[in-house]
């Protein structure tokens, strides 16, 4: 018997924008108030489990066509480059610069390349966590 | 590098070539190449004769590790010279002979040359270094050479046994050997023995002197198979006969010998080495005759015959030792024993290797060397029974061959002891001669043994392999250049007395200043005790021979159990089940036995260290209020935890595990770390689901139980909290430096712009940990991944995907 499981995916449908919200605005949030790549990557895949959870394998890999290995291996990418790039200003591995930029729309913003470092630890949070699940969750 | 190294380390490089000549020039006998290295040496030492003769030394030196102080000096006196002369000598003859005996078509003798040239450099090597370090280094060269050889016919499993017992034996004593060098270089702080030999009364009085003296002889005595070490020398008979001839008689079984000798100024002032040199060597010339008797196989009696002559030598260089206690070493009244020794030495090397010679000869003509099989042979052989002959009587001690004037002179030596008033000689001293006389009429029975057994009686045509006839010539010439030098020397021994013998004793026994050792010896000295002895050995001799086949049950009263060499199985057999038994009884493959093992060690280790220290501390000055929330969730967690000890389901172990995480994630909120707690409260939640998955695919019991209890693993888990919290009791109390936090709280907006500090110090002070965490996730994801997906049993059908 195939159950009706529309209550709940239309509540998925809604619940599901509010966390990635809340996941972004915690990685973002991360260099002021408790959060931070980390903890950002583990609620964007908290999302994605209860995409899951909702509908079946095959839908959510329709939805998001994202190979989750590489996405490890693009945050380690950031991680590592973020590190790298200081080098070629003649300063120590992994040392960050930040500074204030008048940007077109945001105007004057703040911006910090620990951000990118952050963002190589989101995607490898995310990358690692969906992998885990979703090789599990294959298994027969 | 001199032209004198270039000769030690040549027959290193020509081995190098060997294999090429044998690949390329397979119709010529690869012999014939290496013959003309160990001639040409033999005469490039003899033109060291020069130099030695009087009683002078050649020295040359060349940096080999100079940040350690070791340098390879060769130092070329009397000894050395005599040593050398013998290797290249016999080993050209050795070469030549072995160009007869082993078959070209058959043999592999691209190694079978190899290892000889490897062992005639590393004994070459041995002989003549002045440097203690690089003479060990050639002495484990012998001992890897010789195993090589003894083993040259890999197939045979008695091969292998004996190469193995060698070895053991050879490297035990080798190893020991280096201990005593180490110990020679604390006392002295270096390894040329010159210098060590300069300041042998300074280390007479040291606590490390007997250690090193007993250290060196241990591995003399290995190497040259004294008792009870000789056993592994009957065994290494299964090599090629040209092998025994060499290695077993005239060259190896001697580095013992020359170490002893080599030795003698720095130890034989004590009186130790002159009773363990002098009474291991006579109790191994007697042993060594009495067994000789009995042995049936040709190579075996000569084997226990070199195991005596060995020990013959060796008593005499302990006797030789005395002299050195009186003020004048110029009186030759006991100096005669080492006179004796090195005379000896060189008697034996010719006519044992002409022996050996002899029964491979026997054995490559009949196809046997058991003496029960053979007999007859004198009209098939006549050359190679003449040279058994001499071989034989030289060995026995009968004029006019060099035998037996050593043996008149070793008798000398032995019945000088009696005047000997030191080292409780005159007590026990008497053991010397009589032992020395009983072992000299073994020696006279089994040298009849092989020559009579073999050459005449019954000819038994029915029990031999083949017809047997004359050798060929070449094989021939080699025995017979050392029989001739055996009559040479029986006739004129002086013309090596004061080219070999007396150089070679100035090293033995250093003399006084100016003095030069003369050595004379008669063939007639009168009507002395020692004719009379050897009258004495002829006549029992003769007679005991006759009447062998009467008193040759005596032997069989020696039981085989006691025999040293079931010893020496049992001792192998004992020692690889004992350590087998010893392995499995703690390697027994429960992971719950090594954990077992590790906390006890954490325990015993960091309990006794704190104990020993007096490193535990409490302080409870800079503790901080205690919140009844704190206490509150401690309670919680202390309850959950211990209620997973005893409950019956699984379920309720992952449910109560999951309480304990959240209940962390609690006091994280509490003391004040949001971040924590934001993570422990996500990670917590998949954990848990990770163990449900766990869970809901494990087999179904029948019932589940609860945790059974054991008193010893609540005893280790007791123990490793208690030692834990001991030691985070006094880590906070001995609190000695304050935090660094400050820098923290001060440099985070303003040097990283960032106000939550945890996250500035996760991306920026410290983003280089945070960079490696990340990738310890990637790697395990990629695990969890690669052990789901990748399953070769059934993998076919994942291969391409």
């Amino acid at each position: 018997m195939k159950t009706n499981d529309v209550i709940l995916q239309t509540a998925t449908k809604v619940v599901l924008f509010i966390i990635v919200l809340f996941s972004i605005h915690i990685f973002f949030a991360g260099h002021y108030t408790p959060g931070g790549g980390f903890v950002g990557g583990l609620l964007t895949s908290g999302a994605i489990v209860l995409l899951l959870l909702a509908f079946d394998m095959k839908t959510v890999s329709k939805i998001l066509p994202v190979n989750y290995i590489h996405m490890i291996a693009i945050g380690l990418l950031f991680s590592i480059g973020t590190g790298a790039g200081a080098l070629l200003f003649n300063v120590p591995f992994l040392t960050h610069a930040f500074g204030h930029v008048e940007l077109p729309v945001l105007g004057d913003t703040s911006l910090h390349t620990a951000t990118l470092f952050d963002l190589g630890v989101f995607l490898v949070v995310v990358g690692v966590t969906m992998t885990i699940i979703q090789t599990i969750g294959e298994d027969e | 590098m001199s032209l004198l190294h270039l000769a030690i380390i040549s027959p290193f490089l020509l081995a190098i070539v060997v294999p090429l000549a044998y690949k390329l020039f397979r119709q010529i006998h690869t012999g014939w190449f290496i013959l003309p290295l160990p001639i040409l040496l033999f005469s490039y030492f003899i033109s060291y004769l020069s130099i030695t003769s009087n009683q002078q030394s050649v020295t040359k030196s060349f940096s080999w590790i100079p940040s350690l102080g070791i340098e390879f000096t060769a130092k070329v006196d009397g000894l050395g010279l005599l040593f050398s002369l013998l290797i290249t000598g016999i080993g050209a003859l050795v070469v030549l002979y072995s160009i007869y005996y082993l078959d070209k078509n058959k043999e592999q003798l691209n190694t079978f040359y190899v290892y000889l040239l490897l062992f005639m450099g590393a004994m070459l090597g041995v002989v003549l270094s002045d440097n203690l370090l690089v003479l060990y280094t050639f002495w484990e060269f012998t001992s890897f050479s010789s195993f090589l050889l003894i083993g040259y016919w890999y197939h045979r499993e008695k091969s292998r046994y004996g190469a193995q017992k060698s070895m053991i034996i050879t490297v035990f004593g080798g190893l020991s050997m280096l201990a005593g060098i180490i110990l020679l270089y604390l006392m002295t702080g270096t390894f040329s023995i010159t210098e060590i030999i300069a300041q042998s009364d300074e280390i007479f009085t040291n606590p490390l002197f007997v250690p090193a003296l007993l250290c060196i002889l241990l591995g003399a005595f290995t190497k040259s198979a004294q008792f009870p070490f000789h056993i592994w020398l009957p065994d290494a008979m299964e090599a090629p006969t040209p092998v025994s001839a060499y290695l077993h008689s005239a060259t190896m079984v001697k580095a013992g010998i020359y170490l002893v000798a080599r030795m003698s100024p720095v130890f034989a002032e004590h009186s130790l080495w002159l009773w363990l040199v002098a009474g291991f060597g006579i109790v191994t010339l007697f042993w060594g005759s009495f067994s000789a008797v009995k042995q049936t196989d040709l190579k075996a009696i000569l084997a226990f015959s070199t195991v005596s002559q060995l020990g013959m030598i060796m008593s005499l260089l302990g006797i030789g030792a005395a002299a050195l206690h009186f003020e004048t070493v110029e009186d030759s009244y006991f100096t005669v024993a080492t006179t004796a020794a090195v005379f000896h030495l060189i008697n034996h090397a010719t006519f044992k290797g002409s022996l050996f010679m002899v029964a491979g000869i026997v054995d490559h003509e009949t196809g046997t060397r058991d003496i029960r099989k053979l007999g007859g042979l004198m009209n098939f052989m006549p050359i190679t029974f003449t040279l058994a002959i001499i071989g034989t009587f030289a060995m026995a001690g009968l004029p006019p061959f060099n035998g037996f004037l050593s043996k008149e002179m070793f008798f000398t030596g032995m019945v000088r002891v009696l005047d000997m008033d030191i080292f409780n000689l005159d007590t026990w001293g008497f053991l010397f001669p009589v032992l020395a006389w009983v072992a000299s009429v073994f020696t006279f029975i089994y040298s009849m043994v092989l020559v009579f057994k073999t050459f005449t009686g019954k000819f038994q045509p029915e029990k031999l392999e083949k017809k047997p006839h004359e050798a060929p010539i070449g094989m021939l010439i080699s025995p017979i250049v050392l029989a001739s030098l055996v009559i040479i020397i029986g006739f004129f021994p002086n013309i090596i007395a004061n080219t070999l013998i007396s150089p070679a004793q100035a090293a033995i026994m250093p003399p006084a200043e100016g003095y030069m050792y003369d050595a004379h010896i008669y063939f007639w000295h009168g009507f002395t005790p020692e004719l009379f002895m050897t009258l004495g050995v002829i006549t029992l001799g003769i007679l005991l021979f006759a009447t062998l086949p009467k008193w040759r049950k005596v032997y069989d009263m020696f039981p085989e159990k006691l025999a040293l060499n079931r010893f020496y199985d049992g001792m192998l057999e004992v020692s690889q089940r004992a350590s087998f038994n010893l392995t499995r009884l703690y390697m027994n493959g429960f992971i719950r036995t090594y954990l077992v093992y590790i906390f006890t060690f954490f325990i015993v280790a960091l309990a006794a260290t704190l104990f020993i220290k007096d490193a535990f501390k409490f302080d409870t000055s800079n503790v901080a209020p205690i919140h009844y929330a704190e206490v509150l969730l401690a309670l919680g967690i202390a309850a959950a935890s211990i209620t997973i000890l005893f409950v019956k389901s699984r379920m309720t172990s992952i449910i109560l595990l999951g309480a304990v995480g959240y209940t962390v994630s609690l006091f994280f909120v509490i003391f004040r770390a949001p971040d924590l707690a934001l993570t422990q409260l996500v990670i917590e939640t998949i954990s848990v689901s990770l163990f449900l998955l766990a869970f809901y695919h494990l087999p179904k019991l029948r019932h589940e139980e609860r945790i059974r209890f054991k008193m010893t693993n609540a005893l280790i888990s007791v123990g490793v909290g208690a030692v834990v919290t001991m030691i985070a009791l006094s880590a906070h109390s001995n609190k000695m430096f304050d935090s660094i936090a400050q820098y923290y709280v001060e440099n985070t907006y303003k040097e990283a712009a960032g106000k939550n500090m945890v996250n500035v110090i996760l991306v920026d002070f410290r983003g280089f940990d945070t960079m490696f965490e990340i990738t310890v996730l990637g790697i395990a994801a990629l695990g969890i991944f690669a052990m789901i997906k990748l399953r070769l049993e059934g993998g076919k059908k994942n291969e391409n995907k």
